[in-house]
């Protein structure tokens, strides 16, 4: 068995929440969120780092949620899927460009994308070759890819012109 | 025809966002493992670390005695077998006797949590008696060790058609090719979750056949059928690998049944890879016999079977191996001979194209060499034979609108084929394929008289508009298909409507998402209900008000409940032999592929640069969402092409049981696309419309195959075609040896004597 007493308590942020938390130190964020915060909205397709389903944002860096384990979570901002505005540009976005089949994929999708919005300066030109690699650690097997980069690409135009 | 006359659409051939997409994209939307109960119980599966052997001895005693255990099971608990054919049932949830492959389940614990359950797993001791393992076909031939009591064996049929066998033959030609076996790998990992309330069982579970699933489910738990209720959540793609029935879901019911607890199974990916039912590894030969012009005469295809360790859908497989080549192509005799071994592996099954990707591969590189040796451009060698609509094929399989002219026309022009096949600078090269796939099945795969589907719309005063359908939506967008036929005819908005799907308890049977049946069965019943709907509401109100919505509203003042149903039944098959059961459909679509490839001759890798594809879709429903699943097509066959490959050691073990070894493309590995839709308006489809979820995987895999060869002059006759392998060719081309890699023996299977199956007569075509 695990070492029961091994226990870290946390505090940290999540979606501009403070919470609170006594859990062992080897779960991991997405085991977090999942289970004990009830933030389902991220999801998981390895547990393993590989498929990029679970990913959110941590003091604002794309992370996999399944590779980060408690006690690297103390202090820290997290942000999920449900901490995205209806209006989002990229929600608008990916519901307008069809980006979304069976949607598994998406909410990790969704992040791996802020992530990259946020980092691109606002007068910067996309190019969709940054765009593929910047979500290139997140898999679609529907493979909604090209409809993803698109939509990720409108929401980067109109990120521009509200600047 | 009027049904594709230019009148305007509101849903119909739009592009409106589908309509569970904003609850995806804000991760609203609840998947099986999304959901939890109170005092939910988690559920864990041990499985076999043997590929095969006899179960001497399994000791729980320590597993059951760690606290927080709450139950186990072993084979003995559920002895019933199961499988998701009627001629198939060899499936056990747990193993008794004896496993049959690495990853068998033989124990399920159940605990308060998924720790627990993990650990108890280790507890649980099992003796082995290893026997040799059965692992390749050849093993299955010569082997003294029986995967199952009845023989290595599963099925083999032999099939002829046509009048005569050809003679004045001017040329003729027979090759050898190998499809590797590979997997579904949807993202979302399977999940179950049962409870058993007041004598009833609820499963939730991501399934793509909720109505079969329930039947099993009552077999094997030994309980009636109105016991059972199967709900389905959103699914996270399916592709074939979530249509059988799975021991987690067998387990997770039977637990919930022991303890009145809430269980729940939520597969690991690697665990995924164990349940496999994926593609079937497969050798082919094929001969065909020609007139100089480029007249097709005679085709005769074998196929050998590697089916893994139960039957699964694989007596459908054998047959599928042969039944969609006359579909494309006109063939005036045709025999056809497939067999499926028992080997101890994970069992093969329905995956995406389900056993028509293998003899595509093989048909349409055959085809390249043919039109290369009679001096003919390959595109013009498929005109001269091409199906054509309103045809009946030589196994007498219904063709209605057809659209392949329009889909070669369309991407020869467009990728400027003609002018680049043979012409490009070397290590750049272009190849050309087609495909056809069937739009659901015309035969059920548990033999009824009922409707395959059945749609049933309400409103009320209070409850608004409700529609009701069985249909599962695994991402290919069948929501949005009901949803939009609903609309359109009643003339309101699709935000307007409730969908309730997938539900044994509420909706209407359906036969599940497979065998692309979706789209045109329950969009025709949709289309049934909504006019059945649109005109109550009008006798009721007496009058037409300015919209449809006013109309119902009078409508309702006079009666407080409106209902109606729709549904839909596939035409009769024509053929009455063993077998014709395979194949028949209501309609075909039809694709054409042209791929672009730069081969680096240092390195053997290649580069796909440039898809343009064209598809056949009748009508589409919705444009964008067909673009997708195109897309989502070619993007899995590129995996097939290139990287995927779930293959064993000589242990039996799976080589890559994780998403870090077993490689699907990325982002970064898509080429760029260019798709047409082409739309024949199908007199069978609602609106027209006709499959687009399993066709368009099909023809890229051989058009690689064709552009590599255009680009270095090899055949890379065995996917998925590795640089090694082309290296390997390359070699072979240097010493002035066979520049080819692929298989150069056929399994020496006896096959029966071929079944001769007389043509249709005239009359009872065109009925
Ligand atoms: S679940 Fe974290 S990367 Fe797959
Ligand atoms: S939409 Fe299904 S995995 Fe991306």
């Amino acid at each position: 068995m695990r070492d029961g007493s091994a226990i870290v308590v946390l505090n940290f942020q999540v979606n501009g929440r403070k919470r609170r938390l006594k859990t062992y130190v080897w779960r991991t964020l997405l085991e977090i969120l999942r289970e004990d915060l009830h933030l389902t909205g991220t999801k998981h397709g390895c547990e393993t780092g590989e498929c990029g389903a679970c990913t959110v944002i941590l003091n604002g860096k794309n992370v996999y949620s399944c590779l980060v384990l408690a006690p690297q979570l103390a202090g820290t901002k997290i942000t999920t899927i449900e901490g995205m505005p209806a209006k989002h540009p990229l929600i608008e976005a990916f519901v307008g460009s069809a980006a979304i089949q069976c949607g598994y994929c998406t909410p990790g999708m969704i992040m791996a994308a802020k992530s990259y919005l946020d980092e691109t300066d606002a007068g910067k030109q996309t190019k969709a070759r940054e765009i593929k690699h910047a979500l290139s650690g997140n898999l679609c097997r529907c493979a909604s890819y090209s409809k993803i980069a698109s939509a990720v690409q409108a929401a980067c135009r109109r990120k521009q012109k509200n600047r | 025809m009027n049904f594709m006359s230019k009148k305007s659409f509101r849903y119909i051939n739009s592009s409106a966002p589908k309509i569970d997409a904003l609850a995806k994209a804000r991760g609203n939307a609840k998947y099986t493992d999304d959901l939890e109960f109170d005092r939910m119980l988690y559920g864990k599966l041990l499985r076999s670390t043997l590929a095969h052997g006899r179960i001497k001895k399994i000791d729980v005693s320590k597993a059951r005695a760690l606290r927080g255990v709450r139950a186990i099971l072993t084979g003995t608990d559920l002895p019933i077998r199961y499988g998701i054919l009627p001629v198939s049932q060899d499936e056990l949830a747990l193993a008794l006797g004896k496993v049959r492959y690495i990853g068998e389940p033989v124990a399920a614990v159940a605990a308060t949590s998924e720790e627990t359950a993990f650990e108890a797993l280790k507890l649980i001791r099992v003796e082995y008696e290893p026997i040799d393992p059965v692992l390749s076909i050849k093993d299955a031939l010569k082997s003294v060790q029986s995967v199952h009591d009845e023989g290595n064996l599963h099925k083999a049929v032999s099939l002829e058609f046509g009048q005569t066998q050809s003679t004045g033959a001017d040329y003729s030609r027979e090759d050898l090719f190998y499809y590797e076996g590979n997997t579904h790998l949807a993202l979302e990992e399977h999940s179950a979750v049962a409870l058993w309330q007041k004598g009833r069982l609820t499963l939730h579970s991501s399934s793509q056949t909720p109505f079969l699933l329930r039947k099993i489910l009552a077999k094997a738990l030994e309980i009636p059928e109105t016991s059972v209720r199967v709900k389905v959540a959103a699914v996270g793609g399916g592709f074939g690998g979530k249509l059988d029935p799975f021991a987690h879901e067998i387990c997770a019911a039977k637990i919930a049944m022991i303890t009145g607890r809430p269980v729940k199974f939520t597969l690991t990916r690697e665990e995924v890879f164990y349940c496999h039912r994926g593609r079937h590894p497969a050798v082919m030969w094929i001969k065909t016999d020609w007139k100089k012009d480029g007249r097709l005469l005679d085709m005769h295809f074998k196929a050998a079977l590697d089916g893994g360790a139960y039957g699964s859908f694989g007596v459908v497989c054998v047959y599928y191996q042969g039944a969609l080549q006359p579909v494309t192509y006109k063939i005036p005799h045709y025999r056809f001979e497939s067999a499926r071994y028992f080997t101890n592996k994970p069992p093969c099954g329905p995956k995406r194209g389900h056993g028509t990707p293998q003899p595509r591969f093989a048909l349409e590189v055959h085809l390249d060499k043919v039109a290369e040796e009679l001096g003919q451009d390959p595109v013009a060698l498929r005109l001269k034979n091409l199906m054509t609509p309103d045809s009946v094929t030589v196994n007498q399989l219904k063709v209605t609108s057809c659209g392949l002219n329009a889909c070669i026309e369309k991407v020869a022009e467009v990728s400027g084929f003609r002018r680049k096949h043979g012409r490009l600078p070397p290590g750049k090269g272009v190849g050309f394929a087609l495909g056809s796939y069937l739009c659901g099945a015309a035969v059920p795969i548990y033999w009824n008289d009922e409707p395959h589907t059945t749609v049933r719309i309400t409103a009320g005063r209070k409850s608004g508009l409700t529609v009701y359908c069985g249909a599962t939506d695994i991402g290919q967008g069948c929501d949005m298909v009901v949803a939009s036929v609903v609309a359109e005819i009643l003339g309101i908005s699709i935000h307007r409507l409730r969908l309730v799907m997938a539900d044994t308890d509420t909706t209407p049977p359906d036969l599940g998402s497979y065998s692309s049946r979706v789209t045109l069965m329950a969009g025709n019943a949709a289309k049934d209900a909504a006019e059945k709907f649109k005109s109550q509401v009008l006798a009721i109100a007496g009058k037409k008000e300015t919209s449809f919505e006013r109309t119902l509203q009078s409508a309702l003042r006079k009666k407080n409940r409106i209902e109606s149903s729709g549904s839909y039944k596939p035409p009769a098959k024509l053929g009455r032999f063993k077998g014709s059961g395979v194949g028949p459909s209501p309609a075909y679509s039809f694709s054409a592929c042209v791929a672009e490839v730069t081969c680096d001759v240092e390195t053997g890798e290649v580069g796909v640069s440039k898809i343009t594809f064209a598809h056949d879709i009748g009508r589409a429903i919705n444009r964008l969402a067909v673009e997708g699943q195109i897309e989502g097509g070619i993007a899995m066959a590129l995996g097939e092409a290139f990287f995927e490959e779930q293959v064993y050691d000589e242990r039996g073990l799976h080589r890559k049981p994780s998403i870090l070894d077993y490689k699907i493309p990325t982002m970064e590995d898509m080429p760029e696309l260019e798709i047409f839709l082409v739309e024949t308006g199908d007199p069978a489809g609602p609106f027209g419309a006709k499959e687009v979820g399993q066709g368009p995987l099909l023809p890229v895999i051989p058009a690689i195959a064709n552009a590599i060869y255009d680009a270095v002059g090899v055949r890379i006759d065995e996917t998925p075609f590795t640089p090694e392998k082309i290296l390997l060719a390359l070699e072979r081309k240097a010493m002035a040896r066979a520049p080819r890699v692929g298989p150069d023996k056929f399994p020496d299977i006896v096959f029966p004597e071929p079944f001769a199956v007389r043509p249709v007569s005239a009359v009872q075509a065109s009925c």
